[in-house]
């Protein structure tokens, strides 16, 4: 994969909460069609980096462009843009799959034809199509998480942000899961991921490391591996936010 | 516009998907207008009372014996000093005494004017209200007949809450009080659960993050219960009307401007709650204390307010349900216009402004 185009550009960015400064002048590209790992302890500030590049929150200083918008200045443009998924919420358990589908392509303005065109042939991939009038409640977890990211790309965005999407998923999802992210990527959409999950971190194509609100390592998991002579990226985590 | 009817295409469907709302919407409201209609009826029945009558002439015994045939008193004895009045209160034997002064007849025919004591036992200071009421109306209507007939000036003037309630019926009291706790429940309780599970279960950060803007999100979330209420409005008053006979004496379009106006405040409380409340449990807790109870004790609905201490009657004001069951009260008992509850109207506007602003408020705090 060449990477050239850049779909996410951080510079400086600070964001301070009275005297707590959360995030300590970040730096990074994203490139498009990346899987770029964001990872980091708990509190490390990867929660509030993600919520400023998503536009729910302002930068105290510094700039953040996301899908060739400036995250603080055009905030609706960023969000129309980009996906979302999180491990705490996947879809309403009161809807069907094709309702929750039809809402969020709906909030995204994707609707009639388009959306069925699109949604059918989402469900198709995932062998799924039979089921789209069963109720979310009735599917487990792995299900809900696998359909919640397929809902995450309905209109086509140019970037998925994903928290830490995996939790509390057997292995064997997450491997499915995983493909599937891989397939998204491989069509040109860029995926943002936290985990917790070191294995999972040796998927990405690169992977940045925070703590105390600084990153203190990015690049790809062989790098860094090697850099630091160690043979598990569970080492270099524990290496570099001890 | 397509994003937000994707939104309230949704919000519907929560609604009727969940079985428990469909009851609290729907069957709720029809049950407590029943109960409160035909069962709680504030009406009294066979009140023991005392009379106690210093004149004995015919218009007393005429007072006395359509007091008896009202059917709400059962004179149970007549007493011949005021030392009895107490002891029979003690007891519990009387609820109110009757008592009129000697010459009461004489005085009447001559000055135009006597004087006739109601004592209640105020223990209950309910019944108290009622049985006093009751006994004033039946002694004006029969003051009125006297001058009528002598062509004087009525002599006893007329509490406005019988005279607008001649048939003394305990429901035309409770109907607006109903409206206003049904009209609470289902727009400030409901929609505060509804936004405040969208943040319990995270789903509100996938809308933030959404384009949905947030006036939407809010906007989304409270036209379905503003129209399910409006469906109740008319519900409650077709019960009322076809069911236990309540008039609508003032303007029909006027009723449901006024009503609707309450939802709007019952609406912004609930937006505000939702802003406070962490969880569902938390947003019916506080929907709970601090809605149902003040809309039930403080407002009116129940407890007259002139019966409440100073500081309770203070704190009255500043019940939303107290100036909404004024105002409908006077629409629809008095056939008051505009020009008699723009002071009420004026006052829910200024809920409905304070509520949005404070709610505003919290939300930038909380974003950030």
């Amino acid at each position: 994969m060449t990477h050239t185009e850049t779909v996410i550009t951080v510079s400086h960015l600070y964001k301070k909460f009275g005297k707590f400064t959360a995030n300590d002048d970040l730096n990074f590209e994203v490139y498009r069609g990346e899987i770029f790992g964001f990872l980091g302890a708990n509190g490390a500030g990867k929660t509030t980096a993600m919520r400023i590049l998503c536009g729910l929150s302002s930068p105290t200083s510094g700039t953040a462009m996301v899908a060739g918008y400036n995250v603080a200045e055009q905030p609706e443009l960023v969000k129309r843009n980009i996906g979302y998924m999180s491990q705490k919420f996947s879809l309403y358990e009161d809807l069907t799959i094709w309702e929750n589908m039809r809402l969020y392509a709906g909030i995204y303005g994707v609707t009639g034809k388009a959306f069925r065109d699109r949604a059918e042939n989402l469900l198709s991939e995932l062998h799924f199509l039979n089921h789209r009038h069963e109720l979310i409640a009735g599917l487990s977890l792995g299900w809900k998480q696998k359909l919640a990211f397929t809902v995450a790309l309905i209109h086509r965005p140019a970037i998925v942000f994903l928290d830490e999407p995996t939790g509390g998923v057997d292995p064997v999802t997450r491997r499915q899961f995983w493909e599937m992210i891989y397939e998204a990527a491989h069509q040109g959409t860029t995926i943002f991921v936290t985990t917790h999950y070191m294995d999972e971190a040796e998927y990405c194509d690169r992977i940045t490391i925070m703590a105390d609100g600084k990153i203190k390592a990015l690049d790809t998991p062989g790098n860094l591996k090697a850099s630091m002579g160690v043979e598990t990226m569970n080492e270099v985590f524990v290496g570099l936010t001890r | 516009m397509k994003q937000l009817q994707a939104f309230i295409r949704k919000e519907f469907k929560h609604i009727f998907r969940d079985g428990l709302t469909v009851l609290i919407l729907f069957v709720m409201p029809i049950a407590q207008l029943l109960i409160f209609g035909y069962v709680v009826s504030t009406e009294m029945r066979d009140a023991h009372i005392g009379i106690l009558d210093h004149a004995r002439d015919e218009a007393t015994r005429e007072i006395t014996r359509r007091m008896a045939a009202s059917g709400y008193f059962k004179i149970d004895a007549m007493l011949s000093s005021e030392a009895q009045i107490e002891p029979a209160f003690r007891q519990g034997r009387l609820k109110m005494v009757v008592v009129f002064e000697p010459g009461f007849s004489q005085r009447l025919q001559k000055d135009g004017t006597a004087s006739v004591q109601l004592l209640a036992d105020a223990s209950d200071a309910n019944t108290a209200q009622l049985l006093t009421g009751y006994s004033n109306g039946i002694i004006q209507k029969f003051a009125m007949e006297q001058n009528v007939a002598s062509g004087a000036m009525p002599s006893i003037h007329t509490q406005v809450r019988m005279f607008y309630n001649e048939a003394l019926k305990g429901v035309f009291m409770s109907v607006p009080g109903l409206m206003a706790m049904i009209l609470m429940i289902v727009s400030a309780m409901m929609t505060s659960i509804s936004i405040t599970r969208e943040k319990e279960f995270g789903s509100m950060e996938v809308l933030l993050i959404s384009p949905l803007k947030p006036w939407q999100i809010i906007v989304g979330k409270v036209i379905p219960y503003l129209l399910l209420a409006f469906v109740n409005i008319l519900t409650i008053l077709s019960m009322s009307y076809w069911v236990f006979q309540m008039p609508v004496n003032g303007s029909l379009a006027l009723l449901l401007g006024v009503s609707t106006l309450f939802t709007l405040v019952a609406l912004s409380l609930g937006i505000f709650i939702s802003t406070v409340a962490s969880n569902q449990m938390v947003a019916m807790f506080i929907s709970m204390f601090a809605l149902m109870l003040p809309t039930i004790l403080l407002s009116g609905f129940i407890y007259p307010i002139e019966n409440m201490p100073w500081a309770l009657q203070v704190l009255s004001n500043i019940m939303p349900p107290k100036w909404f069951i004024i105002a409908i009260k006077r629409i629809m008992l008095q056939g008051g216009g505009m020009e008699y509850i723009w002071k009420e109207v004026l006052i829910l506007s200024g809920f409905v402004v304070l509520f949005i602003t404070l709610s505003v408020k919290r939300f930038n705090v909380r974003i950030g």
